[in-house]
């Protein structure tokens, strides 16, 4: 197979060769060499901490390689600083965006460049936008403010922005994480179609396998630091892909799910609060959850679910309507939590449920430091009971920590969900409320946090599952609400629910 | 390989599993202790710029602080007020607020210490000294509760809520005592009527300083048990490091923060009763002395650890004591005392940084090594 190191359009091509990168004892790089042909779609598959974030940074010069080479355009480059890489035209899209909200969408463009004027003569400036918009194959409103946008839009405009910039090797890294079904293909189409004409090269950085095989023409995989497969994307089966991710075939065990006598427990009325931004309203008409069931919350982030898993902590002050659990009024108190045996797992624990600067044994007492003989709150702390929970739940969740006293900021994402996990998952649960559990794990720690799930469900307790991935929704949901612009506006069990009329519910068009 | 080859290993391994559990908790007072040393040196340097000695500056601080019984007098003096006013910033420390307005509580509370003593002249005078050590305690935690108050429910920023209302506290005590509760027998110094001699705190024995130390060592160790032994002072804990993960937990946020700025109000308050019934005998402007500011270098000095907090006050009062022998003996100008505290205080806020940074004090540093 023969590389083209530049397109006669303008695309070029890099090759990593023989990287290596080292924090201290750690290996986060190790000797890997990839080939991104010029003009080609190249994806970067792998797990978290699989070393993909530490190779584009290498290539764009944000870390310095311990060890290798680098050719851009066929030239050996050192990326000895991030305004080397843009002056190869080396570009990258973040997995979230870069653009100003209030500022319009040829500002944004404008004020991008590096050598964006002093003062700005807008009107030749945005003749010259024209004239480039002119040229590109997708378009967005240009004289709008940018929060104005949907995800989708924003997301072609980040790529916009790159080609406007000149850039013709691009990097995305999960371009799609934060966009609808139809969304991502629409924009991975353009992507795609920008490559065929040989305008620019790409290598996407991603774990959805379907985006893998419906739009790229190579795959690299990487796993704890190391190459270890790849090739072209009509080669190769997912499962061959899978395999090379996973290290062996992904231990996906059987949910089987048992049917237990549903009972209302969780009820919402005509809530009012406000969002986050103060300029919008929540408003949640009726919304029943029931033991023995998952109730799926899907949405495009920003819709409301952040506030809703707020209202229901207690955290976020309503104007209206009534919590019930069980018939009573709820208020969130731990007291009532405590007695109805109400759990949280608010997305990101370490942000949102744990205290970062002290250890992983008080951390996982969050639950029982309190508890006192008889149901009553202890005045006194127990230390030992502390360090016997500590060690119980350290073993029974395989949380994987130097000592118990070591700080929980100090342990990895899927350790401290993990531990945050055994904490709210142990005694009794008989409502669960869980915001994005598997943000940003790995595979592993995915299956186990979802083998739990349905566990607590199949034992009769009822979790309300608000995710911003789709697919999370549809493999544990018993039930699914759509979220948007923060109302439910769309309700379907799973036996029918479907993937295009829930994204469509999602973007805001039913 | 034989038995006898492997003795030193094991016991290197011993050494190893000793540092890795050592060290985590040396960090605690390394850091501070570091920090306060390279305040010393700063401090030397600022005073070879003016030509002075910094070598006689510290033997100065050390015959004026601490050398004789006379010496530990005059720092034990200024040791009670210092630490009952780091508690008053200790306290909310623990919930992430940063009261820097202790002075008004003291101010307060030596107020309405010395108005209750009048009031209570005719009572026994042990019951007298209790219901006065009670209002000051009472306007005290009022005073500092209310800012508490204003954070929790109207987000108002507690440290400049704090240092405003410390001034706020000062002109009420000013108008108070030059206005309504003036004694008329005192002429140059507007000042309430002086305290019966029964309602005057003494000396404690075999240490020559009043009661007012006792109280705050009994106040410490107090506020260490309440953070380190009891589930309030664990539930501030965690509401102190993430006050999301506390609300998440159904924990009181308000009422912690409330009490816990109240009781640090409090204990300000009896500070100023203590300057009151120990040392000035009616209250005056006498009060506004800044240990409600030096309070609050003791208090971050010590970690926000209430055991911490006595040494750190005892060195701290040596200082201040020695600020006239200084002024007398190097020509230098007393403010030249507030020049040093300040200088460690940007240093300890400096250091804060290295809180978790430094791999020496990690249990992994020592196993692997």
């Amino acid at each position: 197979m023969t590389r083209i190191d530049k397109t006669a359009a303008g695309a070029i091509g890099v090759e990593a060769i023989n990287m290596t990168m080292r924090f201290g004892d750690f290996t986060a790089l190790d000797n890997v060499s990839i080939n991104i042909g010029a003009g080609t779609f190249h994806a970067l598959l792998g797990e978290n901490g699989a070393g993909k974030s530490t190779l584009v940074k290498c290539i764009m010069g944000f870390y310095h390689a311990t060890s290798g080479q680098l050719l851009v355009a066929g030239r050996e480059e050192h990326m000895t600083d991030p305004k080397v890489a843009q002056s190869l035209r080396l570009g990258m899209v973040y997995q979230h965006f870069t653009l100003v909200p209030s500022l319009t969408a040829a500002e944004n463009l404008v004020i991008s460049r590096a050598d964006a004027p002093a003062v700005i003569d807008w009107r030749s400036e945005r003749r010259r936008l024209d004239a480039f918009m002119a040229t590109m194959p997708f378009s967005v409103p240009l004289d709008q403010p940018v929060s104005r946008l949907a995800a989708g839009e924003k997301q072609k405009l980040e790529i916009l922005k790159q080609l406007y910039l000149g850039n013709r090797f691009l990097i995305l890294d999960e371009p799609t994480s934060v966009l609808t079904p139809a969304e991502a293909d629409e924009v991975l189409t353009h992507v795609r179609g920008l490559t065929q004409a040989g305008e620019i090269t790409v290598l996407m950085i991603t774990h959805k396998f379907r985006e893998v095989t419906a739009f790229a023409d190579e795959v690299s995989i990487l796993r704890r630091g190391k190459y270890v497969g790849g090739g072209r994307v009509d080669e190769m089966s997912i499962d061959e892909m899978s395999r090379a991710m996973m290290g062996e075939a992904p231990q996906i065990s059987e949910r089987t799910r048992h049917e237990t006598d549903r009972q209302p427990i969780l009820t919402l009325r005509g809530i009012r609060a406000q969002d986050r931004s103060g300029l919008k309203s929540i408003e949640i008409d009726d919304v029943t959850l029931h033991s023995g069931e998952i109730l799926g919350i899907a949405g495009i982030s920003g819709n409301g679910q952040m506030e809703l898993m707020e209202i229901l902590t207690g955290q976020r002050r309503t104007f209206g309507g009534s919590i019930t659990v069980n018939g009573r009024p709820y208020a969130a108190t731990r007291a009532e939590a405590r007695a109805h045996e109400i759990r949280y797992l608010p997305e990101e624990p370490l942000r949102n449920a744990c205290a970062p600067r002290m250890s992983v044994a008080e951390n996982l007492a969050f639950r029982m430091f309190d508890e006192g003989r008889g149901g009553g709150t202890a005045f006194w702390k127990d230390g030992r009971a502390i360090a016997r929970n500590a060690v119980s739940l350290i073993d029974g969740f395989r949380v994987k920590t130097t000592s118990p006293a070591a700080r929980i900021a100090s342990l990895s994402g899927g350790n401290v969900q993990r531990a945050v996990l055994g904490r709210e998952l142990t005694g009794g649960v008989r409502v669960l409320i869980v915001s994005n559990p598997c943000f940003g794990l790995d595979f592993n720690a995915v299956s186990t946090i979802r083998d739990r799930l349905i566990d607590a469900r199949n034992s009769g307790t009822a979790i309300l599952l608000i995710s911003e991935d789709l697919d999370e929704i549809m493999e544990l949901s018993d039930r699914i609400l759509v979220m948007s612009e923060g109302r439910v506006t769309y309700e379907t069990p799973i036996a029918t629910a479907n993937v295009a009329e829930i994204g469509q519910h999602m973007a805001g068009h039913g | 390989m034989s038995t006898i080859g492997r003795i030193p290993d094991q016991d290197r391994l011993t050494a190893a599993q000793i540092l890795s559990g050592l060290m985590p908790r040396a960090e605690a007072v390394l850091i501070p202790l570091a920090a306060l040393l390279a305040g010393f040196a700063a401090f030397s340097l600022f005073l070879l710029a003016l030509g002075k000695s910094p070598a006689e500056f510290y033997a100065l601080v050390w015959k004026a602080g601490f050398s004789s019984a006379f010496s530990w007098q005059n720092t034990l003096s200024r040791v009670s007020p210092l630490v009952l006013a780091a508690l008053c910033v200790a306290l909310p420390a623990r919930l992430g607020l940063v009261v820097i307005g202790g002075e008004g509580a003291i101010v307060l509370g030596g107020l309405a210490a010395a108005v209750t003593g009048t009031a209570v002249a005719n009572l026994p005078s042990g019951l007298g000294m209790v219901l006065m050590a009670l209002a000051g305690m009472a306007l005290g935690g009022l005073w500092i509760g209310a800012i508490g108050a204003l954070r929790i429910k109207r987000g108002v920023n507690e440290t400049i809520a704090s240092l405003l209302m410390a001034y706020i506290a000062i002109a009420l005590m000013n108008h108070f005592v030059e206005g309504p509760f003036r004694d008329p027998a005192s002429l140059n110094k507007p000042s309430t009527a002086p305290l019966a001699e029964g309602l005057r705190v003494g000396d404690m024995p075999f240490v020559a300083a009043h009661w007012g130390v006792f109280a705050g060592v009994v106040a410490c160790v107090l506020c260490w048990i309440l953070i380190e032994r009891t589930t309030l002072g664990f539930a501030a804990r965690i509401a102190g490091d993430n006050v999301r993960a506390a609300q998440v937990q159904g924990l009181p946020v308000a009422r912690l923060v409330i009490g816990f700025t109240a009781l640090g109000g409090a204990f300000a308050g009896l500070a100023g009763y203590f300057e009151v019934a120990a040392v000035h005998g009616s209250a005056n402007a006498s009060l506004i002395a800044g240990y409600g500011y030096t309070g609050i270098l003791v208090a971050f000095l010590a970690r926000h650890n209430p055991l911490a907090i006595l040494p750190v006050a005892v060195l701290l009062a040596g200082f201040e004591a020695s600020s006239g022998l200084i002024q007398r003996r190097m020509d230098l100008p007393d403010a030249t005392i507030l020049v040093f505290e300040g200088m460690v205080f940007i240093i300890i806020l400096l250091s804060e940084t290295l809180y978790g940074r430094l791999r020496i004090f990690t249990p992994g540093f020592w196993e692997q090594s």
